[in-house]
């Protein structure tokens, strides 16, 4: 060994046991985060948060099926009181009174600062008349019953206002005296976690725990119905859970199939355990210096990046596989070896800059899963070929015994030259590729998204069905109310209100919720207070409203009481709310992080179900922004989100198209002919024309992750294109057979790598890899096909 | 109290229709009510209430159409609307209307299910809910049902019927704390 290998093989050790110390240290995740986009702008940050964070992430859909109602009902009950005693729910709702009393109470008590009717106005003479002539006519009418008990200390009727301000969103079906389906068959219960919804620990820590709370209620319960039992449970944190789960199981199962299946292959190829092992070091190198820069550079490694990685393999193993087959001509004692080894290194460095230059275009990406892969890929290649270059040749045995691959490449050449007399039929390809683009441009790429979401189409249409049966339709439009501090979102939640009352009253919209409503800014709380008047002067005041009434003013005694109560009653916080079920109500409405509060305020359409039309939404859009300008904004959970997945993907194909141009422009500064570069550039955009073809024949639409395999593509491919055009430029040597067959196997490798994760049930995985494993195998072949050398080559072989 | 109320409904809507009768005259009267198809009546109804000085009144109009819909609708002194039709209840009044599905309240499913009993003359049904006497003839008749559950007695302690022949001319709902309200049918209202 010489002087300068040794100090190769020794920084190479001296950067590795850096690298797994830094990759055992590292954090990695396996949440959603990944398919989330970084949001630029404030309200996109909003949406982001409120998809990860909201209180929507924080709720589970309980079903329990099978068995009779009687045995649901009680399997409910006894689910339901388990899991309310569990830390780990703020509400577990199943229909049952638990809080009723409580409620009650707090609203009974509360209610001159709570209902929206109380003003100086409502307590003049002609006020009291009017709200106590109207409590006196309720009496005569179905409600007849609660008003008659309530109007000695309630006259003018806030309790029932306060109960119609609550009672505007639609309920579930009650059977056997907890929430059942419509058609009575599932009994169902809705538990909201204490913990944010991206706490996927905690999220599974309650799955766990409602599991459980089923096994147990179903051996308390006696009778074989209730041994019938089901349960099904969704939401949000179940897809978080069951998305991790997948991911982690498939980042490993992905990695060790693609990893055997390219090890196997290069068992047979090399047929040598140490040329082996030796080969797989590039590798090796390149995954650990890319989880480095990924933990360095992100903070945290995302599992779906691991699984990425395994693209890594597909093309840093070529490098090792070229230099194992020219070493063995060179062994072999091929005269010219020397010059055709700098001129293979040449080629192998430019194909790398150019994978670089494509994978440098996802740097940038809004989804953090895509520049996780961009840096990884771009600090693994570069490890893997200086490894190849500079420590491989170091370790590596005088006299390498692999395989003779000449008969290999030899038949390789024949298939090709068959290829080449098609060459007509890729013109043809070629035509009908960009027919089929052209033709379905309007739909050329899926801008849902939910393309991405790798939850499956069952768990989706379970979430469906259980959101139906609750009578919750999926609210996707709300308004978010932000402010400095508590008070200032409470006052701003209740001015959009003001606005949006009139539209609930003309059908507009069905109804909508706020936190307000339970609690009140301390600004309306003073102001109901001080509309009080005081005992002697409401006394005085009732007496003249009562006059033309059928009720004398001595029989309301107990009010003047509760108003003299109320006017030196302290103001209501968040603490009263404690222990009543509208502590998770406001809880789910309320959003706090450092200095920022929010506060949500679900729309109901007019009709259940439905979604808004433009025209409604343009009106509530209007009423919100002049309401509390800059403080309010409607969102549409769906629309915005889908909107801002299209930017990505539109921020995406910028992306990618830079990437091609400064792979050009790289390919013009080194070869210096736009003839060669259009020769090496040709296939490939051939290879990506016609897969995008066959994806879209084949009945997808394309996603960000379908363009990113594409890209791929490129960067992949144009080595192959590259060594193609060395032999046609290279005086001395054509496309051997040996090079040819060193191309085909790493192109076996690269279409295996690619091909595992086209199975995979995670929907990123598969758009990748059924993407780059047709488009890499074609960039071979059509390089081959197109190229001027291969021509030459052929006909001197035979 | 929700049910309570739910409860007073129902029996509101029980009494408006065709009562029973007990004894001799019972199973002809109840054979009477049934062949009606339809009837569009007004109404006057008087609440005595101890909270209150003076009775509240209430008017509007019945309609009934055999053998599943049933509607009081209130015109004064507010207007609201209580209807059944093919087991969901809808109330409204002012601008709030719910729909109530019968089965998901089996405090009231019983009454409703003796309307239904009624209309198909099924004596049967009915006795399973309230325990049934009957004064007078078909000529001049008095029909006084009295639940059987205590918890619906509770509520209610009685309601008396007085009518001549297939016509209602009185309901008397008789509370448990001793409030009362009588609603008085008046003529026909043609279609």
């Amino acid at each position: 060994m010489t002087r300068p290998r040794v100090i190769w093989v020794v920084l190479w050790l001296a950067a590795m046991t850096l690298a797994v110390i830094v990759v055992t240290r590292a954090h990695y995740t396996a949440d959603l985060s990944a398919f989330l986009p970084r949001a630029p702008s404030a309200r996109q940050q909003l949406l982001v948060d409120q998809l990860r964070d909201g209180p929507a992430s924080r709720l589970m859909l309980i079903a329990i099926e099978g068995g009779d109602a009687a045995a649901r009902a009680q399997l409910s009950m006894a689910m339901a009181e388990q899991l309310r005693g569990n830390g780990e729910f703020v509400a577990v709702n199943n229909g049952e009174p638990v809080n009723d009393a409580r409620d009650r109470e707090y609203l009974f008590n509360h209610r001159y600062l709570l209902s929206e009717a109380v003003t100086a106005q409502h307590f003049t003479v002609s006020g009291l008349t009017s709200s106590i002539d109207d409590t006196i006519a309720l009496l005569a009418s179905p409600a007849g019953l609660l008003a008659k008990s309530l109007l000695p200390q309630d006259p003018t009727g806030e309790m029932l206002q306060i109960l119609s301000q609550l009672d505007r969103t639609a309920r579930p079906h009650t059977l056997a005296g907890v929430w059942a389906s419509v058609d009575g068959q599932r009994a169902l219960l809705v538990a909201s976690m204490r913990a944010s919804g991206s706490d996927l620990d905690a999220a599974e820590r309650a799955l766990h725990a409602i599991r459980a709370a089923f096994a147990q209620a179903q051996r308390a319960t006696p009778g074989s119905a209730a041994g019938r039992g089901r349960l099904e449970i969704t939401g949000p944190p179940v897809f978080a859970v069951a998305a991790r789960n997948t991911i982690r199981h498939e980042a490993v199962r992905l990695s060790v199939l693609s990893t055997s299946l390219i090890v196997s292959l290069l068992l047979v190829v090399y047929r040598s355990v140490p040329v082996l092992l030796l080969g797989l070091l590039p590798v090796t190198s390149g995954a650990l210096a890319g989880v480095t820069a990924v933990a360095l550079g992100f903070g945290v490694v995302h599992g779906i990046t691991l699984a990425f990685g395994i693209t890594l393999i597909g093309e840093s193993v070529d490098y090792s596989i070229y230099l194992f087959v020219q070493s063995r001509r060179a062994t072999a004692g091929v005269a010219d070896a020397e010059h055709r080894q700098r001129a293979m290194w040449k080629t192998i460095f430019l194909g790398v800059l150019t994978s670089v230059c494509g994978f440098a275009s996802l740097l940038p990406s809004g989804f953090p899963g895509l520049s996780q892969l961009g840096l990884y890929s771009i600090a693994g290649l570069l490890v893997a070929a200086a490894v190849t270059r500079f420590v491989l040749p170091a370790l590596m045995p005088r006299s390498i015994q692999i395989r003779d691959l000449t008969p290999l490449g030899k038949r390789a050449a024949q298939i090709l030259r068959r290829a080449r007399a098609g060459r007509l039929v890729l013109g043809v390809v070629a035509v009908a590729a960009a027919l089929v683009l052209y033709v379905r441009r309007d739909t050329l790429w899926n801008r849902d998204l939910s393309a991405l979401s790798p939850v499956s189409a069952r768990a989706q249409s379970l979430d469906a069905r259980l959101r139906a049966d609750l009578g919750a339709p999926d609210v996707s439009d709300f308004i978010v109310v932000t402010g400095k501090d508590l008070q200032a979102v409470l006052r701003a939640s209740e001015k959009v209100a003001a606005r949006l009352d009139p539209l609930v009253s003309d059908q507009t919209i069905g109804a909508f919720e706020s936190p307000a409503r339970y609690l009140p800014s301390d600004a309306t709380q003073i102001e109901r207070r001080a509309s009080l008047p005081d005992s002697d002067e409401l006394r005085l005041r009732l007496r003249a409203a009562t006059a033309s009434l059928a009720v004398s003013a001595e029989r309301l005694e107990p009010f003047i009481r509760d108003v003299t109560q109320a006017r030196a009653a302290p103001l209501l916080s968040a603490t009263d709310l404690e222990r009543t079920s509208f502590a998770a109500g406001v809880d789910a409405l309320m959003m706090h992080q450092g200095e920022q509060w929010a506060a949500l305020l679900p729309l109901h359409s007019a009709e259940a179900g439905t979604q808004p039309s433009a025209a409604a939404t343009n009106k509530v859009r209007a009423a919100v922004e002049s309401a509390a300008p800059g403080e309010a904004v409607l969102l549409n959970l769906k629309s915005e989100s889908d909107a801002l997945y299209s930017s990505y993907l539109s921020e995406a194909l910028r992306l990618s198209g830079a990437g091609f141009a400064a792979i050009i422009v790289l390919l013009l500064l080194t070869l210096r002919s736009p003839a060669r570069v259009a020769a090496v550039v040709a296939p490939l955009v051939l290879a990506v024309l016609a897969v995008a073809a066959a994806l879209l024949l084949g009945g997808r639409s394309l996603t960000i992750l379908h363009l990113i395999g594409m890209l791929l593509i490129v960067a992949v491919g144009s080595n192959y294109a590259l060594f193609f055009d060395r032999s046609g430029s290279d005086q001395h040597a054509g496309t051997e057979p040996l090079t040819l067959a060193s191309l085909l196997i790493a192109n076996a490798a690269t279409v295996v790598g690619f091909g595992v994760l086209a199975f995979s049930n995670v929907p990123v995985l598969a758009a990748l890899g059924s993407t780059v494993a047709p488009g890499t195998f074609l960039a071979l072949v059509f390089s081959a096909a197109l190229s001027r050398s291969a021509s030459r080559q052929l006909s001197r072989t035979n | 109290m929700r049910n309570a109320s739910h409860f007073a409904l129902a029996l509101t809507l029980l009494v408006t229709l065709r009562a029973t009768a007990a004894d001799n005259d019972l199973d002809p009267l109840m054979a009477l009510l049934a062949e009606r198809t339809r009837g569009h009546v007004s109404f006057v109804e008087q609440n005595y209430l101890a909270v209150l000085d003076r009775p509240v009144e209430a008017s509007g109009e019945l309609l009934y159409e055999r053998p599943d819909r049933l509607e009081k609708r209130t015109l004064a002194p507010r207007p609201a609307s209580l209807m059944l039709e093919k087991g969901d209840l809808t109330i409204q009044s002012g601008r709030r209307k719910r729909v109530l599905a019968l089965h998901d309240y089996p405090q009231i499913a019983p009454f409703i299910e003796s309307i239904r009993a009624t209309l198909a003359g099924d004596r049967a049904a009915l006795e399973q809910v309230f325990h049934l006497a009957f004064e007078g003839s078909l000529a001049r008749w008095t029909l006084s049902l009295v639940p059987l559950d205590a918890k619906l007695k509770a509520v209610v302690r009685e309601i008396r019927i007085e009518g001549a022949r297939d016509e209602l001319h009185t309901v008397t709902i008789l509370q448990a704390d001793g409030d009362r309200s009588v609603m008085t049918i008046g003529s026909s209202i043609p279609p």
